[in-house]
């Protein structure tokens, strides 16, 4: 069973891959996951090991997954190592505007498990695609937020170096 | 071979926690009904497997789990609490109270969520009774970890490293009535315990509520069972008797019943290392009292959580 999601941010992909990057930060973002941790020693990137778990119906399902693939801002992609089989991925593009469209995918299953299997995956994807869409609605809030704070912490840099400069009178234009 | 002797996998018939030890008695009733009754018990002795921990099947479990999954998550609507508590490697011991009859939905619910929380890697083994595991049709239960319920097998599985699941309270509690559904109730029977503490594992409370609610348990028939024997021959303290579907009057449970969709809640606790609490001598008793009481306690909190019969 394949789910997805997408999201326009308005943050370029270099904000977004700063956050889907860290793992530390994927508790705060990704709803009806109870658990996002490293499991190796590696450093984010090829080949990075993570412990993840998403509560579906009565279970916290996941398990062991590895980073198959890494363009930097621009592609991730994971497969899973133990646990329920899986794959996910996600793919940012950069838009006009300094914006990012973001989609999110994740493809899951148990191998041989036959018609009940079949029967699980469907009746489990109205939650995972609820999940993969508030994660995204939470991920877009988040990077939107430092975005705006990196801005503001700009303009406020911006404003002592002019205030501290001796030439009188010179007001900064902004209000905020 | 009497009911008392040692069985073929080498565990002696008395079950864990209980610390009582059978009498070679002749069961009640000499005759035709007792002849009978002994034939029976023997029949059932002979068929508890032996405790090959290697039957377990990883990938066999791997592939019932969205069986379990829809079980659980439809019908019994399962919620399972506190899973980060059980360590999250080594020997443990998993303590729990039982609910539901024969046909325990807690068991069920708690399998799927260990198994897909930890995956199916991790060495997971369930002590059941003798009855359970020779009644036909229910060899795939070895496939999933379960092993008679006997010092020796426990002792095996722990030393294997492996998570433990006991219900002390057995068939006592598996069929105490429906409106003792929020009693913890391990009849006095401190052998987890003694386990524990001779193998130096800590022991993590799983307490579960819902399960009484899938029958009308009336009453758990002590005395029958004592007046057919029962007690002596198949270790059952008890023949139940409940209000069940398909049968409505059901004495025995031995066919099972369908559980009625009762939502089942289960906590795990912090684990207790009794060690670490009570000293590097333990006081049985002392430690027994504490176990109960912090799994009742948990289980009045479930027990206050829940606004309806069945729904939860």
């Amino acid at each position: 069973m394949r789910v997805g999601a997408t999201i326009e941010v308005g943050a370029p992909p270099a904000a977004v891959w700063e956050q889907i990057t860290d793992a530390s930060r994927y508790l705060h973002f990704m709803h009806g996951v109870t658990r996002w941790e490293v499991a190796d020693d590696r450093s984010p990137g090829l080949g990075a090991r993570y412990r993840m778990l998403m509560r579906v119906g009565s279970a916290e399902i996941g398990g062991l997954i590895e980073v198959v693939e890494w363009e930097e801002e621009c592609d991730l992609a994971w497969t899973s190592v133990t646990g329920i089989d899986q794959r996910g991925r996600w793919r940012l593009r950069a838009l006009d505007g300094g914006r990012t469209h973001v989609e999110l995918r994740l493809a899951y299953g148990v191998a041989g498990s036959g018609l009940l299997g079949w029967l699980a995956e469907q009746v489990g994807a109205p939650t995972v695609r609820g999940h993969l869409r508030r994660s995204l609605q939470q991920l877009k809030r988040q990077v939107e937020h430092e975005q705006l704070r990196r801005q503001a912490a700009k303009r406020r840099s911006q404003r002592e170096v002019s205030a501290a400069r001796p030439a009188p009178g010179n007001g900064t234009s902004d209000g905020s | 071979m009497s009911a008392t002797a040692t069985s073929r996998n080498g565990h002696s018939t008395n079950p864990v926690g209980d610390g009582r030890l059978h009498r070679d008695e002749e069961p009640n009733g000499s005759g035709w009904p007792g002849r009978l009754l002994r034939a029976l018990a023997d029949q059932i002795t002979q068929r508890v497997p032996p405790a090959d921990l290697d039957e377990r099947d990883p990938d066999y479990i791997r592939e019932a789990l969205p069986g379990l999954w829809l079980l659980s998550s439809l019908w019994f609507r399962g919620e399972v609490r506190g899973l980060g508590n059980i360590p999250e490697e080594g020997p443990v011991l998993l303590v729990g109270n039982h609910s539901g009859g024969n046909l325990s939905p807690d068991t069920t619910v708690f399998t799927l969520a260990f198994s897909a929380y930890f995956g199916v890697e991790r060495r997971f083994y369930q002590l059941a009774h003798n009855l359970v595991l020779s009644w036909p049709g229910l060899g795939f239960l070895r496939k999933f970890g379960t092993v008679a319920a006997s010092p020796a097998n426990a002792e095996r599985a722990l030393r294997s490293g492996a998570a433990v699941l006991v219900y002390p309270g057995g068939d006592h509690e598996v069929h105490r009535p429906s409106w003792q559904s929020a009693r913890v109730d391990f009849a006095g029977r401190k052998g987890f315990l003694r386990l524990a503490l001779e193998h130096d594992v800590p022991i993590v409370p799983v307490v579960s509520i819902g399960g009484q609610e899938t029958a009308l348990f009336l009453s758990r028939g002590e005395s029958l069972s004592r007046l057919l024997g029962l007690d002596r021959l198949l270790r059952l303290k008890v023949l139940p008797i409940s209000l069940a579907v398909p049968w409505g009057l059901n004495v025995g449970d031995f066919l099972g019943h369908l559980p009625l969709p009762a939502k089942i809640t289960i906590e795990a606790l912090p684990p207790i290392r009794l060690r670490d609490e009570f000293g590097p001598e333990p006081d049985v008793d002392e430690a027994y009292d504490h176990v109960i009481r912090l799994m009742q306690e948990t289980l009045d909190a479930l027990a206050a959580e829940r606004r309806l019969p069945l729904i939860g």
